[in-house]
């Protein structure tokens, strides 16, 4: 059996290690993900994202649960950042997820940003893929909710969580407009403490002006109470996500295709991207164009990176 | 522009107690090192640390132990990583062992044993020497 097939057919050491390739960015990779596609598209992504320490991974893990008992079989991306001093990650979310670890039927990863911006990291949907094609029914991404910029989940996940505590009511205000479009579904956790209820007021007022624009008017992203190491509000929270996925499949499909069409601009121009650079950087090598050597020039000031591009591009693709 | 290969590293307590002051510093050790270090806190069994190996990806398991659990633990991790066909995943421990136990551990595949003694850098060195990242898969394509 080739990658390939040991990945469709469910094989996690094969899975886990294609992962790492391409969080590695290994050329090979790709061969073996475009091997991989017509594998995949049945699962379902749901994102969740929101400040350090909000529960995420503690929601994570009880929705898990709550999928196994569907029978549903379950793949989780979970993503820590990167210390941008040494280049190492601590990635610590699986702390919550212990019951999971011997079940066959859930597939865990964390995953390091790598010095990616936007709370995923580089490859999340390439990885997203590759669970899908192992026959993960559900796939759930954690993502690193760094306040501002977290929006880059809301292209890869059919549903995306935003996820929210008592007393946040003020950062809340301080997010942007942006941030609060992308939320399909809130959440307030750690519903357990003070301010719950002040907080699903902020939120409302806030989803009144920002959510209708982007989710169309007939999507009111619902606002669920939980508190997540008690379990409580899960049945809440799933029900609304199986509403929000009923509401793209069925009831409108036209929004199902805008949601597959959202996930297949950013890939296509994920995979342009990649390999384009890719492509241009082989071409200097071999034309003795050496990359080294235009930073020094840059860092000289004899040339300027602008400049350089304009050259590149004439020189190798023209 | 050849890029290495992050180490990825789980750092797992095997056992019953509840502490896990030494994994976390030694987990912070290995990110400082620019290491990607999976932290999976206390009361691990063998079978959930190397199914957790296995799904990371990792080269290396360090095992942080107490209080004798390692008996028990260590060869049982290395029974259960050569039947899933991952002896590649090596092994170290982090503790306090009975002197005459250290030579059985090496015994049975465990690559080194730090004991309390050892310096955060000694075993970080020793790491940054003796592990790399494993090779990428092999694929010829269609
Ligand atoms: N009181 C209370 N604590 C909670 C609740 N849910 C989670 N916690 C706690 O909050 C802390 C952080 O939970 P995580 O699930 O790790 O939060 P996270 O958002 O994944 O954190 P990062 O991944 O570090 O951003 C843990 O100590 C949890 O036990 C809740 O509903 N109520
Ligand atoms: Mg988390």
């Amino acid at each position: 059996m080739d990658i390939v097939e040991q990945i469709v057919s469910g094989n996690v050491r094969a899975t886990a290690r294609l992962l790492r390739d391409i969080d590695d960015e290994i050329p090979s990779a790709r061969a073996i993900l475009k091997e991989l596609y017509p594998h995949t598209g049945k699962a379902y992504v749901i994102g969740f994202t929101g400040s350090p320490g909000v529960g995420k991974s503690t929601l994570v893990d009880q929705l898990a649960t709550r999928f196994r008992k569907e029978d549903l079989t379950v793949g989780i991306l979970a993503v820590d950042p990167t210390s941008p001093f040494t280049g190492g990650a601590i990635l610590g979310d699986r702390i919550r997820m212990q019951r999971h670890f011997l079940d066959p039927g859930v597939f865990i990863r964390s995953l390091a940003t790598r010095g990616h911006f936007g709370g995923l990291t580089k490859s999340t949907n390439d990885m997203v893929n590759v669970l899908d094609a192992m026959g993960k029914d559900v796939i759930l991404v954690e993502t690193v909710g760094v306040g501002q910029d977290e929006v880059e989940i809301a292209n890869s996940a059919h549903t995306t969580v935003l996820v929210t505590i008592p007393g946040m009511g003020d950062e809340i205000q301080a997010i942007k407009a942006g941030i609060m479009e992308i939320g399909n579904i809130f959440v307030v956790n750690k519903a357990d403490r003070e301010g719950s209820r002040k907080t699903i007021r902020e939120l409302r007022n806030l989803i009144e002006l920002g959510a209708k624009r982007r989710n169309g008017d007939d999507w009111e992203p619902p606002i669920v109470e939980t508190e997540a190491v008690k379990s409580r509000g899960m049945e809440d929270l799933h029900e609304a996500i199986r509403n929000h996925r009923s509401f793209l499949l069925s009831t409108h499909t036209e929004k199902w295709r805008e949601v597959l069409e959202k996930r297949a601009r950013i890939q296509l121009m994920e995979a342009l991207r990649e390999e384009a650079f890719r492509t241009i950087l082989a071409r200097m090598e071999k034309d003795g164009n050496s990359f080294d050597l235009m930073v020094d020039q840059i860092v000289e000031k004899q040339s300027d990176p602008y400049t350089l591009v304009q050259e590149i591009i004439a020189k190798e693709m023209g | 522009m050849g890029k290495d290969r992050k180490l990825r590293i789980l750092v797992a307590k095997p056992g019953l107690d509840g502490h896990d002051r030494g994994a976390r510093v030694i987990a912070r050790a290995f990110r400082d090192s620019g290491f990607e270090v999976i932290y999976t806190g206390c009361h691990q069994t063998p079978e959930q640390i190397v199914n957790t190996a296995i799904q990371e990806d990792v080269d290396l398991i360090g095992l942080s132990i107490l209080s004798g659990a390692h008996t028990y633990s260590f060869p049982r991790i290395m029974e259960l990583l050569k039947e899933s066909n991952a002896e590649d995943i090596r092994v170290i421990g982090g503790g306090i062992f009975p002197l005459e136990d250290i030579p059985k551990l090496k015994g049975i595949g465990i690559r080194e044993i730090f004991e309390p003694g050892a310096k955060l850098k000694d075993i970080t060195d020793w790491v940054e020497q003796n592990i790399s990242p494993r090779k990428a898969v092999a694929f010829e394509g269609k």
